[in-house]
């Protein structure tokens, strides 16, 4: 085909790729640890600091940042020394974010450009340096998990025991926190914060169809959100719509064709 | 001459400044065998708590004497009143019980074949080797409390602290399991909390009552006047033929 001889193309496979190990793994993290809303309160905070980037003039992505490992930390914060309910701070912190970044847009004189592409993403337009970024950070989260496996699903299974034994829970714990900040925050550029929340989870409970282990979790979602950012890349390209909204639906399809793959198999084999 | 592993002074602890447990002393030395009762709410789990470190007495001290081996690992065994799990968590049942290794592990060590065997091993010993794949989710109460024994008896502690083990399963298990522990005693030193003590009154050595305070029973006999003495109401099942000393003599 041809698109494999336009620069833009192959950047946006290296994105998918980057973005399929990212997502694939904290996706699964989230997944099993069940901080979804957690994880949709820090995408939508990190609104807030595009809006700021906007309005100082500095590159919105920074912004996000600072406003999504600060919002992940703070949630954990005050939800533990406030003694809050947990997804009540999350509540709070999601629309709270979301209120600063409307009001700096608003507040910045002229036109915010590539507004659109936050909320909705756009593979094809991601440049050499959000590669370099996208490709830092899945180095780093692979070289962590890679160490601190064992210690990450300890940690997740019972909490409690690991304390006993003194080990750094609360360490690791805001270590994988951050990872998750750091990750909604690079795939923003991909299928935006609207989308986000299911490239961490759809590929997850395909792979949960799969499998009930952790470490294969992990290994299929990155597998399948590869076919997924790809098929949806393809379709997006091809139709000309939005690359965002292509990559979500291509992987619902997905999770509705293995569901409905499992469905009919135990209805036609059901004491296989 | 038995070494004392630890000990707590004069401890006031409870939670958001509510005192549950005032004033306890206690000893344990190595090849005891403590049977820990009291009423619902006396605050035996969080006098448990207290002793692993894992909450903070308010006033007062623990001291570990024994706890620590030359590595720096903490020798506890652990089997919680409740486990608070997802059941939904991707985790074997094996991979569970080689948890309880993890603490003998440096923070980035992998398992090796051999704790792999010894989980397998371990397993067998808790009758559920064929259980070794299965979601630990997915177990029934009973299975999953065995899977959570396992654990904490698989790095050899020098204290196995077991909260209420005998919730969930059933009677036979519950009679291989104080047989295990008899024979486990002899390597550790066991605080068994139980609602039942009549049962387990030939296998504990020593009483503790906890009901706020802590009333330490160096015997293994005890009668409902002593434990309205000790503020411990609790009713014992009578067993043996004289009527108001409630436990037979073990020996
Ligand atoms: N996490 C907690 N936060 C606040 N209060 C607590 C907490 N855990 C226990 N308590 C209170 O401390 C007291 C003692 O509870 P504890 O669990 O130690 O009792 P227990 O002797 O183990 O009871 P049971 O036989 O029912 O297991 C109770 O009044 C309880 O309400
Ligand atoms: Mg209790």
């Amino acid at each position: 085909m041809e698109i494999f001889q336009y620069q833009f193309f192959i950047n946006a496979l290296w994105a998918a790729l980057f973005t399929s190990i990212t997502c694939g793994i904290i996706g699964t993290y989230i997944v099993s640890n069940r901080i979804v809303f957690l994880s949709g309160g820090i995408t939508h905070s990190s609104f807030g600091g595009i809006g700021v980037g906007y309005y100082m003039g500095v590159n919105p992505i920074w912004g996000a940042a600072v406003f999504s490992v600060l919002s992940a930390l703070g949630i954990e914060f005050f939800s533990k020394k406030g003694q809050l309910r947990h997804d009540s701070v999350i509540g709070i912190w999601w629309s709270f974010g979301m209120a600063i970044g409307i009001i700096f847009i608003y507040l910045t004189p002229g036109y915010a450009p590539n507004l659109m592409t936050y909320l909705f993403g756009s593979i094809l337009t991601v440049s050499q340096g959000d590669l370099l970024f996208m490709g830092l950070l899945t180095g780093v989260i692979v070289v962590f998990f890679l160490l601190f496996f064992r210690m990450i699903l300890f940690i997740s299974f019972d909490e409690s025991y690991a304390r006993v034994f003194g080990m750094p829970v609360t360490l690791i714990k805001s270590l994988l926190i951050s990872l998750v900040a750091l990750t909604i925050v690079v795939n923003i550029k991909v299928v935006g914060i609207i989308l986000l929340i299911s490239l961490l989870t759809v590929p997850q409970s395909i792979a949960n169809q799969f499998t009930q282990v952790f470490s294969r979790m992990m290994f299929y979602s990155v597998g399948i959100s590869l076919l997924g950012v790809v098929a949806g890349l393809l379709f997006s390209y091809n139709q000309d719509v939005p690359s965002g909204a292509s990559i979500i639906f291509a992987l619902i399809v997905l999770f509705g064709l293995t569901k409905a793959g499992f469905y009919l198999r135990d209805k036609l084999h059901p004491h296989r | 001459m038995s070494e004392k592993i630890l000990e707590l002074q004069s401890v006031d602890a409870g939670y958001n400044g509510q005192r549950v447990i005032s004033e306890a002393n206690l000893e344990v030395y190595d090849h005891d065998f403590i049977g820990m009762i009291g009423p619902n709410g006396g605050g035996k789990t969080t006098l448990l708590k207290v002793i692993l470190g894992v909450l903070k007495p308010f006033r007062g001290k623990l001291i570990y004497h024994q706890i620590y081996d030359a590595d720096h690992v903490k020798r506890i065994g652990y089997l919680p009143q409740f486990s608070m799990i997802d059941r939904k968590f991707p985790i074997s049942a094996l991979e569970v019980v080689m948890s309880g290794l993890m603490p003998h592990h440096g923070l980035t060590r992998k398992y090796s074949r051999e704790d792999k065997q010894r989980a397998r091993q371990m397993m067998k010993r808790m009758g559920i080797s064929h259980l070794e794949d299965k979601v630990v989710g997915e177990l029934s109460g009973g299975q999953m409390q065995r899977v959570f024994l396992g654990r904490a008896i698989i790095g050899s502690p020098r204290l196995l602290i077991l909260d209420e083990p005998n919730t969930f399963v059933d009677n036979q298990f519950e009679g291989e399991l104080y047989e295990h522990l008899r024979e486990l005693n002899q390597e550790m030193a066991i605080i068994l909390v139980t609602h039942d003590i009549g049962t387990i009154s030939s296998y504990v050595k020593t009483i503790a009552c906890v009901n706020q305070q802590v009333f330490y029973h160096h015997s293994n006999v005890i009668t409902q006047e002593q434990l309205s003495a000790y503020n411990c109401p609790i009713q014992l099942i009578a067993h043996g033929d004289v009527p108001h000393t409630v436990l037979k003599r073990h020996d």
